[in-house]
C-alpha cells in the first residue's frame, strides 16, 4: 500500500469515528467540535484524491466559516447543554434504518465491476478547476451567486427580530 | 494509489447514512442542520472520487457549486433557528409548526 493509500484509510477512519461522535453527543458544543474534525478529514480526503482546491475550500468554508457560525449561534442562543451520549432508545429506530440502507448501498457498490479498478494517483491543478468552473459552468456559478444573495436577504429579514419583522414583509408583498 | 473507487464510494455512503440518521434521530434543529451538512459533504466526496476515476475536472467544479449551496442552506437554516427561538423559545423541531413569528 502506498503512503497516499494509507493516508486515505486513516482519514476515512477519523472521519467516520468523528461523524458517529457528532451524531451521538448531547452537548451541542461537543457535537460541533466533532463536526469540525469531520470536515477537516473530508478536506484531507479531497487533497488525497487529487482535488487540492476543493480540499482547501472545504477547510476554509466548512471548518473555518460554517462551523464557527454554528458555534456563534450556540453561544448566542445559550442552548441547553446535555451530557454524554444520546440514550440508546432514541438511536434505535434511525440506527436500524441506517444499517439497512448502508447494507443495501454496500451491496450495490460491490456489485459494480467498474468500481473495482484502482484509482490513478493524479492531481488536478487549481487553475484547471477554475477555468472549467468559469468557462463551462458559468451559468451555474451565476445561479449559485443569486441563491447566496437570496439567502443573505432572507437571513437579514428573519434576523431583524419580532417587533419590526412584519413591516418589511408586507412591503415586499405589495411591491 | 491502490484504492478502488468502491472504497471511496463506501466512505461517502457511510458519511451520508450517518448524516441522514443524525437528521432523523436528533430533535434540535441545529443537529438536524449538521446532519444535512454531512450528507452534502458525502455527496461532494463521491463527486471528487468520480472525478479522479474518470479523469474529468467537472466533478471538482460541481463540488465547489455544492459548497455554495451548503453555505446558503446553513445561513438560512441558522437564521430560521434564531427566528424560531425568539418566537417560540425552543429549538425543538417538533414544536415548529408555524413560522408566523407570533407563535
Amino acid at each position: 500500500m502506498t503512503a497516499l493509500g494509507a493516508l486515505f484509510y486513516l482519514l476515512a477512519a477519523v472521519l467516520l469515528g468523528a461523524a458517529v461522535l457528532t451524531a451521538t453527543r448531547r452537548n451541542p458544543v461537543h457535537a460541533v467540535c466533532c463536526a469540525v474534525v469531520v470536515f477537516l478529514a473530508v478536506g484531507g480526503l479531497f487533497a488525497v484524491l487529487g482535488a487540492p482546491l476543493p480540499g482547501v475550500l472545504m477547510v476554509v468554508v466548512y471548518a473555518g466559516a460554517i462551523m464557527v457560525l454554528f458555534l456563534f449561534i450556540i453561544m448566542l442562543l445559550g442552548l441547553p447543554a446535555g451530557d454524554g451520549p444520546l440514550p440508546l432508545r432514541r438511536l434505535l429506530v434511525p440506527g436500524i434504518l441506517a444499517a439497512a440502507t448502508l447494507t443495501a448501498l454496500f451491496v450495490l457498490i460491490g456489485a459494480d465491476p467498474a468500481a473495482k479498478s484502482l484509482l490513478p494517483a493524479a492531481m488536478a491543478s487549481p487553475g484547471a478547476v477554475g477555468t472549467i468552473l468559469f468557462d463551462t459552468y458559468w451559468l451555474a456559478v451565476e445561479a449559485v451567486s443569486i441563491l447566496l444573495f437570496a439567502a443573505l436577504a432572507a437571513a437579514l429579514l428573519l434576523g431583524r427580530g419580532r417587533s419590526d419583522a412584519r413591516q418589511p414583509a408586507t412591503e415586499g408583498r405589495s411591491a | 494509489m491502490n484504492i478502488p473507487l468502491s472504497h471511496v464510494l463506501a466512505v461517502a455512503t457511510a458519511l451520508f447514512v450517518i448524516g441522514g440518521a443524525m437528521a432523523a434521530a436528533r430533535r434540535s434543529i441545529l443537529m438536524i442542520l449538521i446532519g444535512v451538512e454531512f450528507m452534502l459533504a458525502a455527496g461532494s466526496l463521491a463527486f471528487v472520487g468520480a472525478a479522479l476515476a474518470w479523469g474529468n475536472v467537472s466533478g471538482q467544479a460541481a463540488v465547489i457549486l455544492i459548497m455554495g449551496l451548503a453555505s446558503a442552506e446553513a445561513a438560512l437554516g441558522l437564521a430560521l433557528l434564531v427566528h424560531g427561538r425568539r418566537g417560540g423559545g425552543t429549538v425543538d423541531a417538533d414544536s415548529y409548526d408555524r413560522l408566523g413569528g407570533d407563535a
